[in-house]
């Protein structure tokens, strides 16, 4: 692949608070390439969202370590000075938050909150930046933009607001957008109406997105390619539609039966992964998904797992991969009633 | 706007109504007979019963009162039994004085607390954090009638820059806004600012500590904000309440320092109470508290206001 977008080597992300060592990130690798998307999907505390911010190094500079390589738009992200990087954030990549009510200053109008990003990173007068502003608010379908540029952004409804939070992202024209869990916050039929808006967006726009959810419906909706993680891993990685019906890895292979055709069948026990996610302050030495997994053995538990190519783009770290469809049929044999 | 202004205009006229109507109570509840201070000791008891009867002590408290609030209405507090000046002419001279100092004070105090708390709170925990938070500790907890005198004897008695006492040259009371009289506002205003600035600067830097753990300034970075924009949203956004604080602590100051006053001699309204409770003069007593209860809340309404017209928030429908 020629120059990718985003390109992730063995990145690790630490945050030291005081007395405390929390192993976020352990070791992910990713490509992102022009004009694709992909989705990082995962439970809360699995590390997609820590991964996302690390892209604009957005974590607090003091009480985090970051290692291993981290490049977008072909700059090294992890070794620019603070004036580089506040170049490179928003005008090259750009981020979409979970709730824009949290993510956008209270006591400052949309439009000027978009008027200050854009003047910030291009010589734009003030009556030029609004008028790009207005564009961008038609662009997301804002109903009456011109009224909307003037409010602030508790007047507003969450769906309205997370189409002003993509406008502001978009203003200076990024190659890449980061969206975290962008719907997440929001009604059920408000996001789909996002998440159409996205894809519309990138196509239009030829954009790279990284999109980090834990609704793995809203991630078929709009990804090329998955990578699921767990502990601040990617577990497994491949094209959306392929990992969606042949998923490899246990996890994976869980998190999917949570939403089975007939897992919501009236009457039927819902799937859950029993267990919690491992601690993070605490990793286990093999792999971290070892005391959830059905089909764990000591070899798991002794060392993490290798990544392995599965062609095609698809890639997943387990040991017993081979052995997991013989495993599955005897416990699908043992779950019949007799 | 407009019917906002007037809708709290409408809420501070009962709030107005009851202060007057406790100020004039509490002073009836205090011991001792108001004529005392004017009446020879050896007076008769007719001549007594005469002055009762022209100053109104004698007649039913509630009929007192709404005498005193109709005269009142009119600007008319009644006459000093100590003086014989009208009330109304002592009072606002006192507050006019005591205004110069405290607006001066809340100034240097809101500058400097802004200055001190935003240094903390932006560099929490480190040493300018633990400097500017043990000023404001010393600026709240230092005596200030203590620390005026210190100022006296450096600034006055030691450099001779200032003068020590009074409110202009050779005691006289004609103020004019010239450095002959503006350099004896210096110290008492200097005095009276500690406090205030102790408050302003915890309050802001726990603001701007509080502002900046929110998400918001992480959206502001990834805009590709540099410190400068961000610190300017910070300001914007802890600039309603830090108002809110010193327009408190303004009517806190109006009420005059009697200990700052009369360390320095200025005829305030710390002054003018304290002489009001020793000559047992019930019309002053009344009319000053009055008066500045009405400038309390005036002034808070004027922080209310001041505080829609910046944060948004604040519904004003």
């Amino acid at each position: 692949m020629s120059d990718p977008m985003i390109r992730l080597r063995e990145l690790y992300v630490e945050f030291n608070p005081p007395g405390k060592r929390i192993q976020a990130v352990n070791g992910v690798d990713l490509t992102v390439d022009r004009g694709e998307v992909v989705a990082l999907i995962g439970e809360s505390g699995s590390g997609k969202s820590v991964t996302l911010r690390a892209m604009m190094r957005l974590h607090p500079e003091k009480t985090t370590r970051y290692s291993g390589a981290l490049e977008v738009a072909g700059q090294d992200v992890l070794g620019m000075g603070g004036g580089a990087l506040s170049q490179l954030r928003g005008k090259r990549v750009a981020m979409i938050f979970q709730e824009p009510l949290l993510a956008l200053d209270p006591v400052y109008t949309l439009g000027e909150q978009i008027v200050e990003a854009i003047r910030r990173h291009e010589p734009l007068g003030r009556a030029e930046a609004r008028a790009r502003a207005l564009q961008l608010f038609e662009r997301v379908r804002i109903p009456s933009p011109e009224r909307r540029l003037d409010a602030y952004p508790h007047e507003m409804s969450g769906g309205m607001r997370q189409r002003a939070m993509i406008a502001l992202a978009l203003a200076c024209n990024p190659q890449v957008l980061l969206a975290d869990e962008p719907t997440t916050a929001l009604d059920a039929t408000v996001q789909i109406q996002i998440l159409l808006l996205l894809r519309d967006l990138q196509r239009e726009l030829g954009l790279s997105i990284v999109f980090v959810t834990h609704d793995i419906g809203a991630a078929a909706e709009v990804a090329d390619r998955m990578a699921v993680m767990y502990a601040g891993r990617i577990v497994e990685e491949g094209p959306a539609s392929e990992l969606l019906t042949r998923p490899r890895h246990p996890y994976t292979r869980a998190l999917l039966g949570s939403r089975d055709e007939g897992a919501l069948r009236k009457g039927r026990r819902l799937d859950t992964i029993g267990g919690a996610p491992p601690d993070l302050a605490r990793l286990p030495a093999g792999c971290a998904f070892a005391a959830r997994c059905a089909f764990a053995d000591d070899a798991c538990r002794a060392a993490v797992p290798e990544r392995r190519e599965l062609g095609a783009r698809h890639a997943a770290a387990c040991r017993r991969l081979d052995e997991l469809p013989a495993l599955l049929a005897v416990r699908a044999d043992e779950a019949l009633p007799s | 706007m407009t019917g906002y202004l007037l809708r709290r205009l409408g809420y501070a006229l009962p709030i107005m109504l009851g202060v007057s109507f406790l100020c004039f109570m509490l002073v009836h509840l205090s011991p001792g007979d108001p004529l005392v201070s004017i009446l020879p000791a050896d007076a008769s008891a007719e001549l007594q019963r005469q002055m009762m009867q022209l100053y109104g002590f004698d007649r039913p408290l509630l009929e007192q009162f709404l005498r005193w609030l109709w005269r009142a209405l009119h600007g008319d507090l009644g006459t000093s039994i100590a003086t014989s000046r009208p009330v109304t002419g002592e009072v606002f001279r006192a507050v006019g004085n005591t205004l110069m100092i405290a607006v001066l004070a809340s100034l240097i105090g809101f500058s400097l607390g802004s200055l001190f708390g935003f240094v903390a709170g932006y560099f929490r925990n480190s040493w300018a954090d633990r400097l500017a938070s043990f000023v404001s500790v010393i600026g709240v907890s230092l005596p200030n009638y203590w620390l005026g005198m210190v100022l006296v004897i450096v600034f006055s008695a030691q450099l001779m820059w200032l003068p020590a006492t009074g409110a202009g040259p050779g005691g006289s009371s004609d103020w004019a806004w010239d450095w002959a009289h503006v350099q004896y506002l210096i110290l008492p205003a200097l005095t009276m600012s500690f406090i205030p600035m102790g408050i302003v600067a915890r309050t802001v830097r726990a603001l701007v500590a509080d502002t900046l753990s929110q998400e918001f300034v992480v959206g502001l970075r990834a805009r590709g904000l540099g410190e400068l924009g961000v610190l300017r949203h910070v300001v914007k956004n802890c600039a309603p309440t830090a108002l809110a604080v010193v327009g408190l602590q303004l009517g806190y100051l109006l009420g005059g320092s009697i200990l700052i006053e009369t360390v320095f001699s200025w005829p305030g309204t710390g002054f003018l109470l304290n002489q009001a409770i020793f000559q047992r003069d019930l019309p002053l007593l009344q009319g000053s508290i009055l008066i500045l209860a009405l400038f309390f809340v005036l002034l808070n309404l004027l922080v209310d206001v001041l505080q829609t017209v910046l944060d948004p928030r604040i519904e004003r429908g």
